[in-house]
């Protein structure tokens, strides 16, 4: 067999004399929890799918959706999007006071997202429409409440990180963790053209 | 409590005296030996001043060794708690009859019943099958550790933190009274407006959140962290069923998550998700929980294939039959499990098509479980077969499974289910194919990695009473129930009406008897091969003649596992390096670069079992704060960039030479 013939001819190398570094699994341990996130909205989606048109009675979509302050909304979002990818570009540069400015920015799109998702949910729920209300409007607050918190969560992960990049600058960790939060970021925008395209507009069209 | 009611009720929910169960007999028995065993535990502890050794060697330890053998602790003593439980009903079904009452009443019963369920998979299976994945992968894999250290320790604890808020149930307040899976209306508020499924929740989502962040870092560790050589199809059968099992725990976990999530809003909110009013639906709940529900059953047994797998090619000196299918099967397990979830519940009446669609699907499934069989089988064919314990468990599993799975194919012809649907039938093919399958499976690893975990192999003499008590008690303890369940018994019943029936639970609990006796060989197993430890001693690193990489290094291996990364050539590559001439390094050792101990997992675990306990008892200022504090610490833990060190070369050098004089007196 091939074993015993390699074994007249040569001896084969069994360990490494060097010091083995396996590649860093951090990127693709990120990875593999966004999808694990992932699967919590797709059961959420898949709720609301389900509950979408129980009303009970109560308000449906059109009676309650004001459109041109979810699509503000929208581009809030994917503005801060946007200026998290200019982040990352002056990361790249190694140009530390300018990344700074471009986490600050992108907080601020967040933050200016978050308060008028609290004002909307507010405002439903004087109106009469909060979560308890029917089927359909606790599917729609979990579904929109869990993002809003990722959405929290995120600002406060780019808070802590402006603080750790100030303090160390730019060291191959804080690249490292400003490239999580950064998928991080970039996805909770997917999910948010997912929520605003099947839960508001079509939601609207009924 | 303190006579101002409202100050109470702010500081204490509704936490009061009523809560502690002083009036049931048998509860103030179990705590009055659970508090003296724990107190003399800590006492002992305190004696030999063993609390530092514990803190610095355990429970900050980041090493993926200790925290495997940790998760295995746990299951232990899980398993009798849980086992307790399966006793007590044995007990009840086998006297409530003929107008007695038996010992237990309904309310009780129905917690015992759900408590068995909820431990047993959650608290005794995960960990078990978590402990031997942590412990076995890395070595494998040619690894020094996983791919996120803190992260394992974390998740350890979180499981630990699940099993603690569970235990609570039993002697502050009540557990649920649904059964394993909480299906709403019944779980909901309505029906269930006390604190017993408020425990359930929030145990399983602690405990969840160790799962699935285990998952993610057994896959990531399995992807990137193999030595080099080591291809996919070179990777030994355990790791491989690890990893198929981790994916399957990362694409299921969520969905618990997200369910018990939303159930929890019922609860605490007042949500109409899963209620009968205002367009909630309860079917969704049970739909969504075996989404989670079926595939877990795959989580739980994969690994414990692939344990048989390395047992059969390592007590039969033969490489696996069929490795390559082995391979190919489990994959196709791993996704088949995530289309048979309907077959819980055929009698829901989703219509002929959809019913025969999963009906299909289900058995599907026993053509890649058959193919492993025979693999099996075949690997044993003309093999040179050892029957050491281990090898016992596993032919002992082979005839089990196999009735175990049968009676699985015959649930999944719909028209068969609508018959024995929630019947004791049910209930015999379940812990036919878990006790069959997935237990025989751990024990067989115990016996088999207990001497590289400990340097010294447990008592043979022992190791067989327990597995023939086991194997004859499983028999005697569910061929009953199958008969039962043909005669239209359900499930989940405290009292029975036809004395013909008495019998067959009779013959059952004396089945849990022999069990017991089997349960209780295998820790008199854990005393005797410790007292005996010396003559058992494995001064080889390789007892059975092993086959995988594990089997390279010292019993117990070093901190850093290898001295040197190995390079893999074949699949069984520690066979190949024995049969090729392979030579020990004796020089050249350097420093190590391993991970520090931490004591943050630790910590964030016991806030979040405060930040439970507050939410079960609607504490809300206590949640809020533990809220906050777990927030704060985590935050705080990331402004700590000095997680690693060295292990200076000298260390490497002492180590590996003590070794090498062992290696040197034994021949």
């Amino acid at each position: 067999m091939s074993a015993t013939q390699v074994q007249e001819t040569e001896k084969p190398q069994f360990y490494l004399t060097e010091e083995h570094h396996p590649e860093n699994s951090t990127m693709l341990g990120f990875w593999i929890y966004l999808m694990s996130d992932c699967l919590i909205f797709a059961v959420l989606f898949a709720t609301h799918g389900v509950l979408g048109r129980s009303y009970a009675a109560g308000p449906s979509p059109a009676d309650l959706f004001d459109l041109g302050l979810v699509a503000f909304n929208t581009a809030m979002l994917l503005l801060s999007s946007i200026t998290y990818g200019f982040a990352m570009l002056q990361m790249e540069r190694g140009a530390k006071m300018e990344t700074l400015v471009w986490l600050a920015v992108t907080g601020l799109f967040g933050a200016t997202f978050l308060g008028v998702e609290l004002y909307e949910f507010h405002h439903l729920i004087l109106e009469g429409a909060g979560p308890t209300r029917s089927a359909f409007l606790s599917s729609f607050f979990t579904l929109v409440g869990t993002h809003g918190l990722h959405v929290t969560f995120g600002t406060i992960w780019l808070i802590t990180l402006m603080m750790q990049v100030g303090k160390h600058g730019l060291t191959p960790e804080n690249r490292r963790r400003l490239m999580c939060l950064s998928m991080f970021w970039h996805f909770l925008d997917v999910i948010w053209i997912g929520v605003f395209s099947f839960v508001y507009l079509l939601g609207v069209l009924g | 409590m303190f006579g101002n009611t409202s100050l109470t009720h702010f500081l204490f929910g509704r936490l009061s005296w009523e809560a502690i169960p002083y009036h049931e007999p048998i509860l103030v028995v179990t705590f009055a030996v659970v508090a003296l065993g724990g107190l003399a535990l800590l006492a002992l502890i305190t004696k030999y001043r063993l609390w530092g050794y514990l803190w610095h060697e355990w429970f900050t330890s980041v090493d993926h060794k200790k925290i495997g053998i940790m998760y295995i602790i746990l299951a232990i003593i899980m398993l009798l708690r849980g086992f307790s439980d399966a006793v007590m009903m044995r007990i009840q079904q086998a006297i409530a009859f003929n107008g007695s009452e038996g010992y237990l009443p309904p309310h009780h019963y129905d917690q015992v019943f759900t408590a068995h369920g909820v431990i047993m998979i959650f608290f005794v299976a995960m960990p078990f099958v978590t402990g031997f994945m942590n412990y076995v992968v890395p070595l494998q894999i040619g690894a020094r550790d996983v791919s996120f250290p803190f992260l394992n320790n974390f998740s350890f604890w979180m499981t630990t933190a699940g099993a603690i808020i569970i235990m609570m149930s039993l002697f502050v307040g009540e557990f649920a009274r649904t059964g394993w899976l909480a299906y709403p209306p019944l779980s909901g508020a309505a029906y269930s407006p006390g604190v017993g499924v408020d425990y359930y929740i929030w145990g399983l989502q602690v405990a969840g959140v160790g799962t699935t962040l285990s998952g993610i870092n057994l896959i990531a560790t399995i992807v990137k962290m193999r030595a080099p050589g080591m291809t996919f199809m070179k990777m030994p059968v355990f790791t491989w069923t690890s990893l198929c099992t981790n994916i399957l725990i990362v694409a299921t976990f969520p969905i618990l998550t997200a369910t018990l999530a939303l159930l929890s809003l019922d609860r605490y909110v007042g949500t109409n998700f899963f209620t009968n009013d205002l367009g909630g639906n309860p079917m969704m709940y049970i739909n969504l929980i075996w989404i989670w529900g079926h595939p877990e059953v795959y989580i739980l047994v994969l690994p414990a294939f692939g344990i048989f797998s390395e047992v059969v090619a390592t007590f039969c000196g033969k490489r696996l039959f069929g490795y390559a299918s082995m391979v190919y099967a489990t994959c196709v397990i791993m996704i088949l499990s995530y289309l048979v979830w309907l077959h819980h519940f055929f009698t829901m009446g989703s219509g002929a098509s959809v019913n025969a669609f999963f009906g299909i699907t289900t058995m599907i499934i026993s053509i890649p479980t058959g193919a492993k069989m025979f693999n099996w089988l075949f690997t044993m064919y003309r093999g040179r077969i050892r029957y050491d314990v281990p090898m016992l468990w596993t032919v002992g599993f082979m005839v089990t499974f196999v009735i175990g799975g049968m009676t699985g194919v015959m649930l999944a012809i719909p028209p068969a289910d609508f018959v024995l649907h929630n019947s004791l039938f049910l209930i015999a093919h379940f812990h036919n194919v878990i006790i069959g399958g997935v237990l025989f499976g751990l024990l067989a690893g115990v016996n088999y990695w207990f001497p590289k975990a400990f340097g010294y192999r447990l008592d043979p003499f022992w190791g067989k009473l327990s597995f023939w008590f086991w194997q004859i008690g499983f028999f005697v303890a569910f061929m009953p129930l199958y008969v039962l369940g043909l005669m239209g018994v359900t499930r989940r019943v405290s009292q029975f009406e036809d004395p013909s029936l008495q019998i067959w639970f009779i013959i059952a609990a004396v089945g849990a008897f022999l069990i017991a006796l089997g349960i209780l060989a295998f820790i008199v197993q854990l005393v005797v091969s410790f007292l005996r430890r010396d003559e058992l001693r494995d001064t080889t690193g390789d007892p059975w003649d092993g086959r995988t990489l594990e089997w390279s290094t010292s019993s117990p291996p070093p901190d850093y596992n290898f001295a040197f990364t190995p390079v893999v050539h074949d699949h069984d590559s520690w066979y190949d390096m024995k049969s090729r001439g392979y030579e020990r390094p004796l020089t050249g050792f350097r420093p190590i670069h391993m991970p520090k101990n931490t004591g943050t997992g630790i910590i964030l675990a016991g806030i979040s079992t405060v930040l439970a306990f507050a939410l079960i008892w609607y504490i809300w200022w206590l949640a809020a704060l533990s809220f906050i504090a777990i927030v704060a610490v985590s935050i705080g833990h990331t402004f700590n960039y000095h997680r690693d060190f060295f292990i200076p070369a000298d260390t490497v050098v002492a180590t590996e030479e003590a070794r090498t004089k062992t290696l040197a007196e034994r021949t």
